[in-house]
């Protein structure tokens, strides 16, 4: 067996072993992922809803980045509609 | 008989389930189809619903299911002689628990991979479901209080496993570091952390430590039940993927080294087998054979927690039909050949039938401590292993198996208090933390409610079968509701539901003629949750299938 092939061979079981470890824990650690990017959100945009933000200096330039987030999280948040008058996404 | 014998008999017959019995089934019964888009392509949310390889999905379901009851449960069972418990395991894996996880996964997969208790709620109505959550949350009280009891006592039988038992921990938090923070592939951490677990067990086997008999009042037992549960309640509230996931992938390779290790030492040492075919000399305060085999051999012949990881999160990852074949049912075939490993360690492990008969000399008494000392001596003369090495090795591997069953079931046990508080309303529930807290007092009452020395978890392992087997009715239940609504045959789901709703019915009726006796009022009140639950199904499964075939007949004759 040439070096190359013992070298697939290695990368492709790291590959099963990759989808074996998260496999159980996919959904769990998606969704733990997309609270903290709710909370990230959050700070972002807290300014604009009257919440003081300690950190706006450092938000304020990624708001047009996750503006293509934002309807998915108004929604998960529980605001059917955008609740900000200058961003209408829906 | 040789022990070689008994693992080729046992593998080539579940060989032969999976290669003919379980094609069956699925072809000609389920009918499965590789065009059918699976949930896991048609509701891919890269979350929830991901089609995964079915080798990957075989490795998470296998690990999921398998826990210390397929350890505890033959090893008990081997007191009525080693024939009984390996035909009912052998046969069990085959007929039963092969079509019920499959057949769990089917049912699923054709209704959006919803779970066994949505379904139940769907297919049979609201009564069954709210029978199936009392269940669910019995069984789970139940796992963690005698769990903690199991590990308790084989931290004290045997006190060279405490270091490899707690190191594992460490290594599980250094694992989950490496791989978050550092982006280390997954092979090398493994390997790192195998050798690392294994040089633990070395190193515990050296140095054996032991809690001092008395601590603030409370005996070792005790103190390591509290320990315990403090540590399961930590670990339910922390992120998964700190401590949860690592743990639960390092035991499930450490799984795999285990079963090859053990069948490799049966092969090369090729053991006698000393307990008797038959046991007609029991000893006093036995239970009878028939009902009680049945509810104490419950994961490893069939076991309704398969139907709840087979529908809550297999289902969703499904990623053709067919490999439910595979998946499900060769998942159970893998649990089956644990059972089979504790069979044999129990059986084959002595040198004499005297050795056998000073661990068996009561019920309930051979449980995992014989399979260790069983499982021990073969490896040891198998593989040349030391004997203290060997006992160490078997006994990391079942508390291992027990302590991430407590881990996850305490974390669904917070789950359900957490519903409940949403449910009616009440805020403070709903936290995690308070939920968790619940959640382990309850357990805590349990285990020292009963006796006062920590152990009341183990005194109710038999309601433990009964509560399981109810769970792996409601599953068959819904699988031949399912066949029934379709114009299938419905007797390969039905003949098992029936044997299971009649021996359980019978084993509880027997135990709770035992508790009265024993004026045990805590052990009959929750018997006759049981046997009401029972009932319930027994009448609910007999007028929703009358129902269904007779909607069937007046549809054949309109037609």
């Amino acid at each position: 067996m040439k070096l190359s092939d013992l070298k697939a061979l290695f990368d492709r079981a790291d590959h099963c072993a990759e989808e074996f470890y998260n496999a159980p824990y996919r959904a769990a650690i998606a969704r733990a992922r997309r609270e903290q990017d709710d909370l990230f959100m959050l700070l972002v945009f807290s300014e604009m809803m009257g919440v003081p933000n300690p950190v706006s200096y450092y938000t304020l330039e990624l708001q047009p980045i996750l503006l293509e987030r934002f309807h998915d999280w108004h929604q998960r948040m529980g605001m059917e509609h955008s609740p900000l008058d200058h961003i209408k996404c829906c | 008989m040789n022990a070689i014998y008994l693992m080729l008999i046992g593998l080539a017959a579940m060989a032969l389930g999976y290669f003919v019995y379980a094609k069956f089934i699925c072809e000609k019964i389920f009918k499965v189809d590789p065009k059918f888009l699976t949930p896991a392509h048609e509701l891919n949310d890269g979350i929830d619903y991901v089609p995964t390889n079915k080798y990957v999905l075989w490795g998470h379901h296998f690990t999921s299911v398998a826990g210390a009851a397929p350890i505890i449960g033959p090893a008990i069972a081997v007191i009525w002689g080693w024939v009984p418990a390996f035909v009912w395991v052998v046969l069990g894996t085959i007929f039963f628990a092969g079509v019920h996880d499959a057949g769990g996964i089917w049912a699923s997969n054709r209704n959006q991979a919803k779970s066994i208790g949505s379904l139940t709620g769907d297919i049979i109505g609201k009564r069954a479901r709210s029978c199936f959550m009392i269940v669910i949350f019995l069984l789970l009280l139940m796992v963690n209080a005698v769990f903690a009891v199991v590990i308790a006592r084989q931290l004290i039988s045997f006190p060279s496993a405490t270091i490899p038992v707690w190191g594992a921990i460490v290594v599980a938090l250094i694992i989950g570091q490496l791989i978050y923070r550092r982006s280390i592939g997954l092979m090398s951490v493994t390997l790192l952390g195998v050798i690392a677990l294994y040089a633990m067990i070395y190193v515990g086997a050296k140095l054996p430590f032991s809690l001092p008999e008395q601590v603030a009042g409370l005996n070792a037992n005790q103190s390591w039940i509290i320990i315990l549960f403090a540590y399961a309640a930590i670990a339910s509230l922390l992120p998964v993927w700190v401590l949860l996931q690592p743990r639960d992938y390092i035991n499930g390779i450490q799984l795999f080294i285990g079963l090859i290790l053990f069948y490799g030492a049966v092969l090369a040492a090729g053991p006698e087998i000393v307990a008797p075919p038959f046991n007609t000399d029991l000893p006093e305060g036995t239970p009878s054979i028939v009902p009680i085999l049945f509810v104490t051999v419950a994961c490893g012949a069939i076991s309704g927690f398969h139907g709840l990881v087979s529908s809550g999160t297999t289902s969703k990852q499904l990623d053709k039909e067919p490999d439910l074949r595979f998946v499900g049912y060769f998942g159970a075939v893998g649990e089956g050949a644990l059972a089979l490993s504790a069979i044999i360690a129990t059986a084959a492990g002595f040198a004499t039938l005297g050795d056998w008969q000073a661990i068996y000399y009561s019920f309930g008494q051979g449980g995992v401590g014989a399979f260790i000392q069983g499982g021990a001596n073969i490896l040891r003369q198998g593989l040349g292993l030391d004997n203290v090495l060997a006992e160490t090795l078997l006994t990391v591997m079942v508390v291992l198996f027990a302590g991430t069953t407590m881990d996850t079931s305490l974390r669904l046990q917070r789950y359900i208090f957490q519903e409940w508080g949403v449910i009616y309303r009440i805020g403070w529930l709903q936290k995690p933390l308070q939920a968790t807290l619940l959640a382990v007092g309850s357990c805590l009452l349990l285990a020292f409610g009963v006796g006062g020395d920590g152990s009341g978890g183990l005194l109710i392992w038999p309601l433990f079968g009964t509560t399981n087997q109810l769970l792996a009715g409601f599953t068959l239940l819904v699988i031949t509701v399912m066949l029934v609504k379709r114009g299938r045959p419905m007797w390969y789901t039905l003949a098992p539901l029936l044997f299971l709703l009649v021996m359980t019915t019978l084993g509880l009726l027997i135990q709770l003629k035992s508790f009265y006796n024993q004026q045990d009022w805590f052990l009959l009140s929750l018997d006759i949750v049981v046997l009401i639950a029972a009932i319930l199904i027994s009448l609910e499964s007999s007028w929703v299938l009358g129902k269904q075939i007779k909607a069937n007949k007046a549809e054949a004759v309109n037609r």
